[in-house]
């Protein structure tokens, strides 16, 4: 393969565009992002401002969503939300995928490293993968880089295990020999050839990395790990809702709805991905 | 089958050796001094040597390395700054609480899990498989506390059927026990679902293309008992590694379902001390969520030895 060719075909970018779940899932993120990225044009109240005369309204022509105890705007707090909550997703779908290709493609391609990184990828999965983000937040001090540190560290094992099996499977044919043979070293081979072609499972897991993200977060922020107010988040919003379940259960049920729309996008998206880059994991 | 334990036991002890040591180096991610960190600024700093001293800080780093190992294999996790109590000692006290919730969430995710990808497998591509797929998906889309905030809005504020959070002890009311536990083990479970019934499914499907199944099949078998008889026994098999890997979830799930209802399990003491910066409390926390977890894998991973001798050999 050579490397001016993109990392997705043009055959399964067809495929891609004609698979149901990845078009739905695909309309569900975009729509979300493009709410994320122009949320200051879109909202109709600005999202920190209270307003004591506007507390606590049940969703009307004017609050969508209705007010919170502030009287802040739900609407508004939500699609300002959506930049945090994806922010912290995408970041750490980078983070974990950086950390995961290197330490999985290393120890799959080089045997002596393999037992070493692999055992410690197994230690950290040893640990309840929420429990570890909230403790490793916690610790490091709640903040949105420690939050995103925290999630890649939760997420970046499996990643790794996932870009190692791709990898062992791709060094035992015959274009690795091939290059080896014409003089290439073992690092061109693995970085510019084998992880190539090991890219497909990476991107799926990815997504799914994506979706996780931002499930977590929201579970971080709710449990007080999360980044830190006035910023909002989905999480932080629901956990500000808690205390107004009985009164104003519209502050906790709209950020919830979003949460499940923009994750079952990414799910529906990682679907369709698995089905066309990964024939190999069919359920 | 005596190779197969001891390889798995020597693997089980290297990650169990990399586990303790990781939840050791987190007071290491602690910016600046713990000790400070858990006081506040009022401290004075005769009060903050005190406890960096009382949590062995002041000791050089391979001395707190050992005084870590030794301590942890004599079963002591060291003390709470919070509580001012063993950290062991308050978790096992907790633990049979977060047990029993994950426990019955598990019970509650594989019947369902399971007989949804049951149906979903013999149906294959019709409408009932689609059904099942699609709510599947949902299910993993759904944010765990969110789902238990809603049912407590629902069959507790609402309807009030069940209490909205609190916890009876077992021995003190089982009838009452099992009422506090419904909501959190259907929401810790309901998250699960998904998962379990598309691993079940792809299990059965597989199972029911294998040539014994079209041997029965062709013989005239009916087909419930082709399907319940021959195929569901072998199906179920890797459905004992998803339940490996689910108890992780479960376990972490316990820990936040926990906050929602107010269960006074081990998630409650771990996020009381996130709180406080009661570091003790967050390693020790790690450390035995951990080894639950390796330890049911363990034993998973026996029992898959037993029921599949291939596993066993490879």
């Amino acid at each position: 393969m050579s490397a001016a060719e993109p990392l997705v075909g043009r055959a399964a970018l067809r495929r891609l565009l004609r698979h149901r779940s990845f078009m739905i899932g695909g309309v569900l993120v975009l729509a979300m992002v493009l709410v994320a990225l122009a949320a200051d044009l879109l909202t109709p109240f600005d999202p920190l401002r209270s307003n004591i005369r506007a507390r606590l309204v049940a969703p009307d022509a004017a609050h969508w969503f209705g007010t919170d105890h502030f009287g802040r705007d739900i609407l508004s707090r939500v699609m300002i939300g959506a930049r945090i909550s994806l922010a912290i997703g995408a970041l750490t779908a980078i983070l974990a995928g950086i950390a995961g290709t290197l330490s999985g493609a290393v120890a799959g391609f080089f045997p002596r490293l393999d037992q070493p990184i692999m055992r410690v990828m197994d230690a950290l999965m040893a640990f309840p993968s929420i429990v570890l983000a909230m403790v490793v937040s916690a610790v490091l001090g709640a903040s949105l880089t420690n939050v995103v540190i925290a999630l890649a560290i939760a997420t970046t094992p499996h990643t790794a295990r996932i870009v190692r099996a791709s990898v062992l499977l791709e060094r035992e044919l015959d274009y690795v020999s091939a290059a080896r043979s014409i003089g290439a070293g073992e690092l061109t081979i693995l970085f510019k050839h084998v992880l190539r072609n090991a890219a497909g499972p990476l991107i799926v897991r990815l997504t799914y990395v994506f979706a996780i993200a931002v499930l977590a977060e929201a579970a971080l922020s709710f449990v007080g790990a999360g980044p830190p107010p006035p910023a909002a988040s989905f999480g932080s919003i629901i956990a500000q809702g808690r205390d107004f379940m009985r009164e104003a259960p519209w502050i906790t049920v709209f950020p919830g709805l979003a949460i499940i729309v923009c994750v079952l996008g990414l799910n529906l998206l990682g679907d369709g991905l698995r089905d066309v880059l990964d024939p190999r994991l069919k359920f | 089958m005596g190779s197969f334990l001891i390889r798995r036991l020597a693997g089980a002890f290297v990650v169990l050796a990399l586990v303790s040591l990781m939840s050791f180096a987190l007071i290491w991610l602690v910016p600046g001094d713990p000790a400070a960190a858990f006081l506040d600024a009022s401290a004075t700093p005769a009060q903050i040597a005190t406890l960096r001293s009382a949590l062995g800080l002041d000791l050089s780093l391979p001395q707190q390395m050992i005084g870590w190992y030794g301590r942890i294999l004599s079963g002591d996790l060291g003390q709470s700054i919070l509580l001012n109590r063993s950290v062991s000692a308050a978790l096992i006290e907790r633990l049979p609480v977060t047990l029993a919730l994950a426990a019955l969430a598990l019970a509650f995710a594989v019947v369902v899990g399971v007989t949804a990808g049951l149906v979903a497998a013999v149906n294959h591509n019709r409408w009932p498989d689609q059904a099942v797929m699609t709510a599947a998906l949902l299910g993993l889309s759904v944010p765990d506390f969110w789902l238990g905030l809603v049912m407590v809005l629902v069959f507790a504020v609402s309807l009030g059927w069940l209490p909205s959070g609190g916890f009876t002890s077992f021995t003190q009311s089982p009838g009452e026990w099992l009422r506090c536990m419904i909501l959190p083990a259907l929401t810790l479970g309901l998250v699960q679902v998904g998962f379990i019934a598309r691993m079940a499914r792809a299990s059965m499907l597989d199972t029911l293309g294998q040539d014994y199944v079209r041997t029965a099949d062709a013989k005239g078998l009916a087909k419930l008992r082709v399907v319940l008889g021959h195929a569901l026994p072998n199906a179920l098999i890797p459905i004992l590694t998803v339940i490996g890997i689910v108890s992780g979830a479960l376990l972490g799930g316990a820990v936040i379902v926990e906050q929602v209802f107010s269960i006074p399990g081990i998630g409650r003491l771990i996020v009381g001390a996130i709180a406080a910066r009661d570091f003790p409390v967050l390693q020790g926390g790690l450390l035995f969520l951990a080894v639950v977890y390796l330890s049911i894998n363990l034993v998973v991973d026996i029992l898959y030895a037993v029921v599949d001798p291939r596993v066993r050999l490879a």
